[in-house]
């Protein structure tokens, strides 16, 4: 057990720690000036941003119920991205959980069953891209992108017929009330926040704790060389995207049962849309650590939560945090940020 | 079906084309050059927006199309100072730009036109119209600009060069040919293509802006360029083959045979098929995805 809290700490490394809030900070910043150039406030923005996500308890509530799916979504990415591999078919697992929540909750009312079969029709959804990765040589971004496709237009044939609900046809069919997620406390968060955080750290135990997720990140790390020590690199992208199509599918289903009021797919597939794609950027701002991923989820969540009140207070369009996560992801990818800042420093000191 | 429809099926079949084509010939050449962006997604979806912007500013269709290349420099210029010069990972920035347009054209509709998801050109692209339908002058530029790449990739000193490095940098370095310029500019043309693409779908095809309305194209054409086994005319056949399904669905969806959605799927299913059914045969460039670092 000492080990594994060494190991737990040593991801707190200061160099990536850094990285990621230089990361958010110019998030932020260049946000700000997109604001500036569109005649918004971003004082403004800010405040009714942070306010909204975190000056209340529902608030609060509200950041972490965001910050459920997500991390969910993270873990999907960043399981194959140890193992080498670039999946991103969250989005794709994601509607499948969702909906397979909504038709075997109907059948049998209960919550272990629901999120049972959203787990079971995530982790199927992710195999034909696995398959033709391993066996034909298809690159995942490319298939996962069209599995992604073929899934909305799946589910969406889905929502609006066989399972849509007759006395409100633009929603489907609700979560009975024995399958649904109980509530923590007063508030709207259900327990998929707790549930979420379990897998994160389920997630790290196998990755990190078992001889099979070292194998999975050696072949990761260097394919040929796992072969040699015996891993076969082939099985660990398989299970890879079989562990990563569980964590969507359960996200999936969780958003539909644990979310009051509406505990269905509601209109055009809008509170399912995006999230798997949410979850990269959580996923790389996590630095592909599960436990980084848990905070990560909660400030992309915290985000979220806070856009309501935005757009009362300061009349800006919800997208504008659209705008800052894709900047802060591509502020993630320059390699060797920290090094280029201290640099920088440096220059300016002499 | 009678003759008129096939017709009209053949001519949208030559307008869907136009991006797809564009961005998997930019992605050929950036390919052969050895950098990899999967950020073309992105690229469309933005300049079809900022192409808009400038087809409506200027009054001008063909400056639509001129900010539409602009947009795909600058993320190009991005892509390039990251993977070539910064040595940085080839996949992850495109996630960022994709992410990011994912943001910026819908913020940006609402912020510069204030409706909400969709925005009618004001300004579009000349073209003829038939009864069969419209045919765009950006139809023959595309087939141009194919035909024009391939000649310059197979046929001229600099294609070689910039083939080079991306077959072998260690012994194109060594001849003297500057790797980190030749894959940089590549790049640069590749995302310049696909802007001119995006440009083409706002202010000359479908003369609106759609927070959507890339539709995985971005990546349909990534699945053409491994299709095309990375050569530009291969990729000009391809992408009409991609730009008929795409116009077959739209000619099925209005009369209802099967549920919509399915019809829909077509494109996307298709495109999982003939990539999987090639695959194994096509040879990327050796160094295609490999930063590389002067020894």
């Amino acid at each position: 057990m000492k080990s594994s809290k060494s190991d737990a700490l040593k991801f707190f490394n200061f160099k990536a720690l850094i990285e990621s809030l230089i990361a958010i900070f110019v998030g932020f910043l260049l946000g700000a000036i997109v604001l500036l150039v569109f005649g918004y406030s971003p004082a403004e923005t800010y405040y009714w941003l942070f306010k909204g996500a975190l000056g209340s308890t529902n608030g609060i509530a509200s950041t972490l119920a965001y910050s459920t799916p997500i991390m969910l979504t993270a873990l999907t990415f960043a399981i194959s991205a140890r193992t080498g591999i670039f999946n991103i078919g969250a989005e794709g697992s994601f509607y499948f959980g969702a909906i397979a929540a909504v038709i075997f909750t109907n059948i049998w009312g209960n919550m272990w069953f629901g999120l049972a079969m959203g787990m079971l029709l995530g982790a199927l959804w992710s195999l034909p891209a696995a398959f033709l990765k391993v066996y034909r040589g298809v690159h995942e971004v490319i298939s996962t992108i069209m599995l992604n496709w073929i899934a909305w237009f799946f589910v969406l044939w889905l929502v609006v017929g066989p399972y849509a609900n007759p006395n409100d046809p633009n929603k489907t069919i609700r979560i009975p009330e024995s399958a649904r997620l109980p509530l923590i406390g007063n508030t709207d968060l259900s327990i998929a926040f707790i549930i979420a955080v379990i897998a994160s750290v389920l997630t790290y135990y196998l990755l990190w704790h078992t001889v099979f997720g070292f194998g999975m990140r050696a072949s990761g790390i260097n394919p040929k060389a796992a072969r040699y020590g015996g891993v076969n690199p082939n099985k660990a992208i398989i299970w890879s995207f079989v562990i990563g199509g569980i964590m969507s599918g359960l996200g999936g289903a969780m958003k539909i049962m644990g979310e009051p009021p509406t505990y269905a797919i509601s209109q055009g597939m809008a509170n399912v849309y995006g999230l798997g794609f949410d979850g990269i950027g959580v996923a790389l701002v996590g630095r592909n650590h599960p436990l980084g991923i848990i905070f990560a989820a909660i400030f992309f969540g915290m985000l979220r939560a806070g856009t309501p009140l935005m757009q009362i207070g300061a009349q800006v369009p919800l997208e504008i945090i659209k705008v800052i996560q894709g900047i802060i992801v591509i502020t993630v990818a320059i390699p060797g940020l920290y090094d280029l800042i201290k640099k920088a420093f440096k220059r300016g000191e002499a | 079906m009678d003759l008129g429809s096939i017709i009209s099926i053949l001519i949208t079949s030559l307008m869907a084309m136009v991006p797809i084509v564009l961005t998997s010939v930019g992605a050929v050449w950036s390919e052969r050059a050895g950098v990899v962006s999967i950020g073309y997604e992105g690229v469309l979806l933005m300049s079809a927006f900022f192409g808009a912007i400038a087809a409506e500013v200027t009054g001008s269709g063909i400056m639509g199309l001129v900010g539409g290349i602009a947009t795909g420099i600058i993320f190009g210029i991005l892509h390039g100072v990251l993977t070539v010069y910064l040595k940085g990972d080839h996949i992850i920035p495109g996630i960022g730009i994709n992410l990011l347009a994912m943001g910026v054209v819908p913020f940006g509709i609402l912020a510069y036109w204030g409706t909400a998801g969709q925005h009618q050109v004001a300004v579009t692209l000349w073209s003829w119209n038939t009864k069969y339908g419209k045919i765009s002058p950006m139809v023959f530029v595309t087939i141009a600009i194919a035909v024009i790449t391939w000649w310059v990739l197979f046929k001229t000193p600099l294609g070689l060069r910039v083939r080079s490095v991306g077959e072998n940098p260690e012994a194109a370095d060594a001849l003297g040919i500057n790797v980190e310029k030749y894959r940089f500019w590549s790049t640069v043309y590749g995302h310049a293509l696909a802007g001119l693409g995006g440009a083409y779908m706002s202010v000359a095809w479908l003369g609106v802006v759609q927070k959507t309305m890339s539709a995985g194209r971005g990546f349909i054409a990534l699945a053409n360029m491994v299709f095309s086994g990375w050569n530009p005319l291969v990729a000009l056949l391809g992408g009409w083959l991609f730009g008929f399904f795409d116009a077959l669905a739209a000619w099925l969806a209005p009369l209802h045979i099967i549920p919509g959605q399915f019809i829909l799927m077509l494109p996307y299913i298709m495109t999982l098929i003939i990539v999987a059914g090639i695959i194994g045969k096509a040879r990327p460039p050796k160094w295609d995805g490999r930063p590389y670092k002067r020894e």
